[in-house]
């Protein structure tokens, strides 16, 4: 009589443990790339000095003249960010106010989805679109605009990540209860009031990590500015010249035929190190905002 | 990379035609090969492997050939581990190369297959760059101009003051080694602060879209795309061989008149490999071909005497292989 309750018993234990497992192979991978880049990076380190590291100003580990100073890439990496976001934000946000705010409900169920479309486009077409359309258009109002550059890079990345900005904020907005909606209708605000003064700060938490999580998305991005922004490492905030981000950089000495366990390999290890350190700064200030600052009603 | 395709396709497809139209590819064999042929190294030379390989396939379609674009330094490492058989070079190989196949114990034989020359390019709409010294292009490419030479009148006055965009072969490139070589004096050694990869379509659509860009590749890239950059005649200031600036030409590279960026490519065969059936015949039916193909796709081909030469020392070097 006990048998088939001890196999029922069994079973659940094994299926438990199959999900624990699962579980597990997520954290481990992590701590597995953790271990490799702290590894990598601090024998890069016996080499190299941190001080040159964070403060040269020239990145060329694989010439004659080496240089080790990781702010071309830093600074490369920064702007594209920054264009990016400097699209992304107005537009996104506005987005996710109108569809949150005014759109009719209908319309809002037919956009979101083809909003999304967005994000599912593979980046190396975006990549491509940058080099080869919105680059050569620009360069009819900015002559002096090079065939690579950060300014069509980031304004495509920005493109990227508007459904990023829009969709999250949007499901911010949309949480704010409609007490303080009614509310502020109540006391004779206009539609716009109230969503600008009213529902947009009452949703900032949200909205703040929508953002952080796309510049965080931003910093990763590797395809479209590989392609698109060029490789030549320059500390520069010019957006018209070529420059290389962190990712480009990893991916150019990846590909080429660097001897591996050469100095010059374990540089994209320390570029990678540089490049997690950022998104995982980025990550924890968007969770302590979001447990910190979101407010509660009811 | 995509583009990059879409030539390697439309300039097969071109290939196909005209060599079939020769009734060269039915030189090919004896009787069906299979096997794999697997072919990787220098990105200059890489047209005139692939194209090769496109055609050898006409006459041998069971005999799979493979040809990859590490640069030539890249093949070369993986041509002493015997993960290749055939390296492309766009230079002799070197030293520390030798050495490391002979730890290796990797026989091999170096045969030339065409010249090239490396163009010196800049934007169509430069109108200042009429030619450049090898001097200036010293002061331009050395490690010492890291950082400092920036913009276009630090090399000449009458220039204008605008920063100066460098494209050029990556460091894993023979046509980085040889370019450093004849302009800097020694090899391997340039600044670092230009655009480098070792794509040269990458560096074609970079200096395309550019005023300001100035760079280098191999002579054939430009021939590809003539339209969308400018050719700029290089002036050794030595009138031995040949007075005032050289235009790259079939003409002056083949007579060395414009040195000192003209030079001889070859392709590497693994002695190992040279014991099968499908590599001697694909190598033999290179030979045979590649002074046509070459031309057709804006390499400069040797003298029929210099591929004569060449297929009797592979000869040699299989037969003595084989005792």
């Amino acid at each position: 009589m006990s048998s088939p309750k001890r196999r029922s018993k069994l079973n659940k234990r094994l299926i438990e443990g199959g999900l624990a497992f699962s579980a597990l192979i997520t954290v481990l991978t992590t701590l597995g790339i953790i271990w490799v880049l702290i590894s990598e990076t601090f024998s890069f380190f016996e080499e190299v000095s941190i001080i040159d590291f964070l403060t040269d100003t020239q990145w060329t580990p694989l010439f004659a003249n080496k240089h080790f100073g990781i702010l071309p890439l830093v600074t490369g990496t920064l702007l594209t960010t920054f264009i990016a976001i400097a699209l992304a934000l107005p537009i996104g946000l506005t987005i996710a106010i109108y569809l949150s705010e005014y759109a009719d409900k209908r319309f809002k169920r037919a956009i979101k989805p083809v909003l999304e479309i967005l994000a599912a486009i593979p980046t190396v077409v975006y990549g491509y679109f940058a080099l080869t359309v919105v680059t050569p258009f620009l360069q009819g109002f900015i002559p002096e605009l090079a065939g690579f550059n950060a300014l069509s890079a980031g304004l495509v990345m920005g493109i990227m990540i508007i459904p990023i900005i829009s969709s999250l904020s949007e499901d911010a907005l949309y949480a704010v209860p409609n007490s303080l909606r009614e509310s502020a209708y109540g006391i004779g605000s206009t539609r716009l009031q109230t969503s600008l003064r009213v529902i947009v700060p009452a949703a900032s938490s949200g909205i703040v990590v929508s953002v952080i999580l796309a510049i965080s998305r931003a910093v990763g991005e590797t395809m479209i500015v590989a392609i698109a922004a060029g490789q030549q490492p320059r500390l520069t905030l010019n957006p018209l010249v070529p420059i290389e981000t962190i990712t480009t950089y990893i991916v150019q000495v990846s590909l080429g035929d660097v001897p591996h366990d050469s100095l010059e390999y374990r540089t994209i290890f320390a570029a990678g190190m540089t490049l997690f350190v950022f998104t995982f700064i980025l990550n924890n200030i968007s969770y302590w905002f979001k447990k910190k600052f979101q407010e509660q009603y009811e | 990379m995509m583009k990059y395709q879409i030539n390697i396709l439309v300039l097969s497809t071109f290939l196909f035609i005209a060599l079939s139209s020769c009734n060269k590819s039915k030189e090919g064999g004896e009787g069906a090969l299979t096997g794999e042929v697997k072919i990787d190294g220098s990105s200059t030379v890489y047209p005139i492997s692939e194209a090769m390989a496109e055609e050898y396939r006409v006459g041998q379609p069971e005999v799979r050939v493979t040809v990859g674009l590490s640069g030539t330094g890249g093949g070369f490492k993986k041509f002493c581990r015997s993960e290749i058989d055939i390296n492309n070079a766009s230079r002799s190989i070197k030293e520390e190369e030798v050495n490391s196949c002979g730890e290796a114990k990797v026989n091999y034989v170096e045969l030339p297959v065409a010249y090239d020359g490396l163009a010196v390019v800049v934007n169509p709409e430069n109108d200042w760059v009429k030619e450049i010294t090898v001097a200036e292009l010293k002061k331009i490419w050395e490690p010492e101009a890291q950082g400092k030479i920036t913009r276009w009148n630090q090399i000449r006055p009458e220039w204008p003051n605008e920063e100066i965009h460098l494209y050029g072969a990556g460091v894993e490139s023979g046509t980085y080694d040889y370019f450093t070589e004849a302009i800097v004096g020694k090899s391997h050694s340039s600044r670092g602060d230009y655009t480098a990869s070792e794509d040269d379509n990458v560096l074609v659509q970079g200096i395309s879209g550019d005023k300001f860009g100035l760079g280098f590749f191999g002579l054939a890239y430009f021939s590809e795309n003539k339209d969308k950059l400018k050719l700029v005649p290089v002036d050794d200031q030595n009138d031995a061989n040949g007075k005032g600036p050289i235009t790259p030409t079939l003409e002056t590279v083949k007579n060395n008149t414009y040195a000192p960026l003209s030079r001889p490519l070859f392709i590497y065969v693994n002695s190992t490999s040279a014991e099968r059936k499908e590599v001697v015949d694909f190598v033999n039916f290179y030979l045979e071909n590649v002074g046509i193909l070459a031309e057709q796709i804006g390499f400069i081909p040797m003298e029929d005497k210099e591929y004569e030469e060449a297929k009797v020392k592979f000869t040699n070097f299989v037969s003595q292989k084989a005792q």
